[in-house]
């Protein structure tokens, strides 16, 4: 994200449509935008943990869950404000994120890939067995409810917010330090950077961001947060976004999120196949076309561009 | 007469970094060449760029064939055995599972080669059931020599066997080196720093820096030549 | 799979023959764990019963497992669609029953189409991208979607009642009832792997297999073609994996398109408790798995831990090993070279 910092231009454009969709899309249509935005906000964060340390995560669904029921809990039993509530749920992932990012320091590559599987399996069980306090399978309903466009502001809002704070963070040292230990740990190490330090950093402030995301993203399914929500698929769609997105560019963050938040909505519609399963063979095709095509991600094939077009 | 090997021109690069630079060299049916030079000459490069084993260009023939699309395992199917820098023996798997795969392209019982390789590595029959990765770096060295033999290859690219052994061990190696190539009609083509071993157990040498050959001739030339005794053989 | 390599007993003497510290406290506490569960047996039959059965699911987890690990130790990458490769390959067998062919001649039509099945997908889509690891990961996952997809629109989500040619009958031992499934399923699983054995240790392909896997540099050099050889570790694996899904069904007796999602993630347990190189230690850590889960929800009540915590109590327990072990019970020290 150093490298290719977005040129002002570029974010302007953004930001500029961003503002005028609410005003031409119809409200179903809004409510898929914000899912958008809802999913720039997690594979942001997992960006930073994947393509920055290169820590694999297939478990940051855990994460999602645990901002969205702390969004409902606090909104059904105190009635809080909801902003506030995606505060806690950024302040409490992050801390939940640093307490898993510990342990996950013994294990590389493919074992933490496993961990966090296992992670994101187990996790959702945990409403089912405590149902009292966090609802079952029945799941926990907010006690505020809020509007399409309300979420579209508040996720994209987020996201602009967070995405300086991820840009302000990966030019310091934060960034340098991450930088050098995904290129090689064990160099890292020896020009002094504190490996736990940083990777357990990384972890936190992922998980933190995925808590966020995943308080909207209960406030968008009727402020219902419910097991069934934050299975595995969860998890998965975050890391093929972050897959999909590669590594660097704003642009394929962009390109992750709109692929893993509208792709899987857009293909129930499918016909021949139907709604039901439509979205698993076509969404299911599609990210096996798309890493075929672009191992590197959507980044990968904007550097090639560039390559060529400098060429 | 055609050389058994014959490199024209040929670069070779890891990814940007060009280290051949258009070497050419020929090797003759039956006799025992040396490759000599300091670290970095492109030695090494040299022999990876026969195996197929680096990125090459230009002409490597083989028997008059043409070697520029074969790979690897190609290679070892047209009878030529590389026994790599690191000897490239399988430290996870027994002796005798390490001389079954030399005999991989092989087809049909291989006993035969297996008994004669016996026969010039006596000891090794003994430690057919041991992992190959408890046996001495000498040992291994032999176990990799071994091993190319069993193979029955036209034309043996070896590779650096000095490398780590004690001075006693090297003749012993050179010395059936030299004895494969006379009684077995065996090919070589040796990478190797000890000059002098080298080119005692040699018929011919090329002489490598920084990718190019400097430097060309019988082994006796070469011995006779002021700057390789300067440089390579110390007096 | 290769008494030079992985066996346990190898282990001990590492190397010059000292005996391996870590590698006998494993087998120390697979003889305690052993003796514990026999003593339990002989002292009661619900005992004997939920340990039969936790070993005959474990041989299914293990099979599975034996499958990602053959995957994982050729290519260095785990195959998430090992599980719905499975099923894929369940619903096939189901589907030729359907059409009239007896159950063992499906099962075995099942096993040919799985190998090509699993070279096919190695070829097609993992090939290509086998250079990065995170790409061949979301592949995988991809595949994990589009199969279940496709299951699901061909033969729909209810559950079909497959024919087992099993039966219900069970031998009497003592008290104890021992279904014959339950011998069926550990028998078949013993069998293909035993066969899988058999073909790595003693024939030329399976050597040429292991050296593809353990340095394809060298391996290349001495005329193995490394390509193909991973295309066929595939196939192997995706044999293994039918036999799983084929003996897993007859204990659900009903197949639906999730029924191997819980099985895989067993599987990774197993898989990873072992060691992921190793494939004794998968096999033994399925059936440790599959014995320990029945055993704590046979015994422990309802309300502490119902049958909803076994996924996070098998993950609770092996975060606990991975956590003393990183490398699982039988897996080597990783070290990280420079």
């Amino acid at each position: 994200m150093r490298r290719q910092i977005p040129a002002l231009a570029s974010l302007l454009a953004v930001a500029a449509v961003l503002c005028v969709l609410p005003f031409i899309l119809s409200d179903y249509n809004v409510s898929l935008a914000a899912q958008v935005g809802i999913f720039f906000v997690a594979v942001l964060g997992l960006n930073i943990l994947t393509g920055y340390t290169g820590q694999i995560s297939i478990g940051h669904g855990a994460f999602m869950a645990i901002g969205g029921y702390t969004t409902a809990v606090m909104s059904r039993d105190h009635h809080t404000n909801l902003v506030v509530t995606m505060l806690m749920a950024f302040a409490i992932c992050f801390v939940v994120g640093l307490i898993v990012g510990l342990p996950a320091l013994r294990f590389s590559g493919v074992y933490l890939a496993l961990v966090t599987f296992a992670l994101a399996v187990s996790i959702p069980q945990i409403p089912l067995q405590y149902s009292t306090f966090l609802g079952g399978i029945g799941g926990v309903t907010s006690s505020q409810t809020v509007s399409n466009l309300w979420i579209y502001v508040a996720a994209w809002t987020c996201s602009a917010i967070l995405f300086v704070l991820a840009w302000l963070l990966l030019r310091g040292r934060l960034g340098r330090a991450f930088r050098a230990i995904r290129d090689s740990e064990i160099a890292a190490v020896a020009s002094g950077v504190e490996l736990p330090v940083y990777k357990t950093l990384a972890f936190g402030i992922s998980a933190a961001y995925a808590g966020v995301a995943g308080s909207l993203f209960v406030l968008a399914t009727n402020g219902f947060a419910q097991p069934s929500e934050f299975g595995v698929f969860l998890s998965l769609q975050l890391l093929i976004g972050a897959a999909v997105a590669g590594l660097g560019s704003l642009w394929g963050i962009l390109a992750g999120a709109a692929f893993v938040g509208l792709l899987p909505q857009v293909s129930t519609s499918v016909p021949v196949i139907g709604s039901d399963h439509g979205r698993d063979v076509v969404f299911g095709a599609a990210v096996v076309l798309v890493m075929l095509l672009l191992p590197d991600g959507f980044a990968g094939l904007l550097a090639r561009l560039k390559r060529l077009a400098r060429a | 007469m055609t050389a058994l090997l014959e490199l024209e021109d040929v670069e070779a690069r890891y990814g940007p970094v060009h280290v051949l630079h258009g070497i050419s060299l020929a090797v003759e049916e039956g006799s025992v060449v040396a490759v000599l030079g300091p670290n970095g000459a492109g030695k090494t490069t040299t022999l990876r760029a026969v195996s197929g084993t680096v990125r090459r260009s230009g002409s490597i023939r083989f028997a008059g064939r043409s070697l520029n699309r074969v790979g690897p395992d190609g290679v070892a199917r047209l009878g030529i055995a590389h026994v790599p820098e690191g000897r490239g023996t399988f430290s996870e798997l027994t002796v005798s599972e390490n001389l079954r795969l030399g005999a991989y392209t092989r087809r049909g019982s291989i006993q035969p080669e297996l008994d004669r390789v016996f026969s010039y590595f006596p000891w090794l029959s003994e430690r057919r059931r041991q992992q190959a990765g408890t046996l001495s770096g000498g040992e291994q060295q032999m176990l990799a020599l071994a091993r190319a033999f069993v193979l029955r290859p036209r034309l043996l690219l070896l590779d650096e066997p000095s490398l780590g052994l004690a001075p006693v061990l090297v003749a012993e190696l050179f010395r059936i080196v030299r004895e494969l190539n006379e009684k077995e009609g065996l090919t070589v083509l040796v990478v190797e720093q000890n000059a002098h071993l080298a080119l005692q157990a040699a018929d011919a040498g090329y002489v490598l820096e920084a990718g190019h050959v400097v430097l060309s001739g019988s082994s006796a030339e070469l011995r006779a030549d002021d700057s390789v005794r300067r440089s390579y053989l110390g007096y | 799979m290769d008494s030079a390599e992985t066996s346990p007993l190898a282990g001990l003497r590492a190397r010059g023959g000292a005996i391996d510290v870590d590698a006998a406290v494993v087998v120390l506490l697979l003889l305690g764990a052993a003796i514990f569960l026999l003593v339990g047996c002989l002292q009661s039959t619900t005992f004997a019963q939920y340990t039969v059965q936790g070993l005959a699911l474990g041989s299914v987890y293990g099979a599975l497992a034996l499958a990602l690990v053959l995957v994982y130790r050729a290519t260095h990458v785990i195959n998430f669609a090992q599980g719905e490769l499975a099923m894929l390959t369940t619903y096939i067998a189901y589907q030729l029953m359907l059409w009239g062919l007896s159950y063992w001649a499906a099962f075995a039509a099942t096993l040919a189409i799985a190998f090509a099945l699993g070279t096919a997908l190695q070829v097609t889509v993992i090939r290509p991208v086998q250079r990065s690891v995170i790409a061949v990961v979301i592949v995988t996952v991809g595949l994990f979607i589009l199969i279940d997809g496709v299951v699901n629109w061909i033969w729909g989500a209810d559950p079909k009642f497959m024919h087992s040619p099993f039966g219900f009958a069970s031998f009497d031992v003592g008290g104890v009832e021992i279904s014959h499934r339950y011998l069926w399923m550990m028998g078949v699983v013993f069998v293909s792997v035993l066969l899988v054995w058999a073909l790595f240790r003693f024939t030329k392909l399976g050597l040429g297999m292991r050296a593809a896997a353990l340095r394809p540099a060298a391996a290349a050099l001495v005329g193995v073609r490394v390509d193909s050889m991973l295309a066929i570790g595939w196939g192997l694996a995706a044999v293994l994996g039918a036999v799983a899904g084929l003996m897993a069904e007859p204990s659900q007796f009903s197949l639906s398109p999730e029924f191997m999602q819980p099985i895989l993630v067993y599987a990774f347990a197993a898989a990873v408790l072992g060691g992921l190189e190793s494939p004794a230690g998968a096999l033994v850590g399925g059936l440790a798995i599959g014995v320990s889960l029945t055993l704590v929800v046979g015994y422990v009540p309802q309300k502490y831990i119902g049958s909803e915590l076994q996924l996070p109590l098998a993950f609770a327990v092996l975060l606990l090993i991975l956590l003393v072990k990183p490398s699982g019970l039988f897996g080597r020290r990783e070290v990280r070279r420079v």
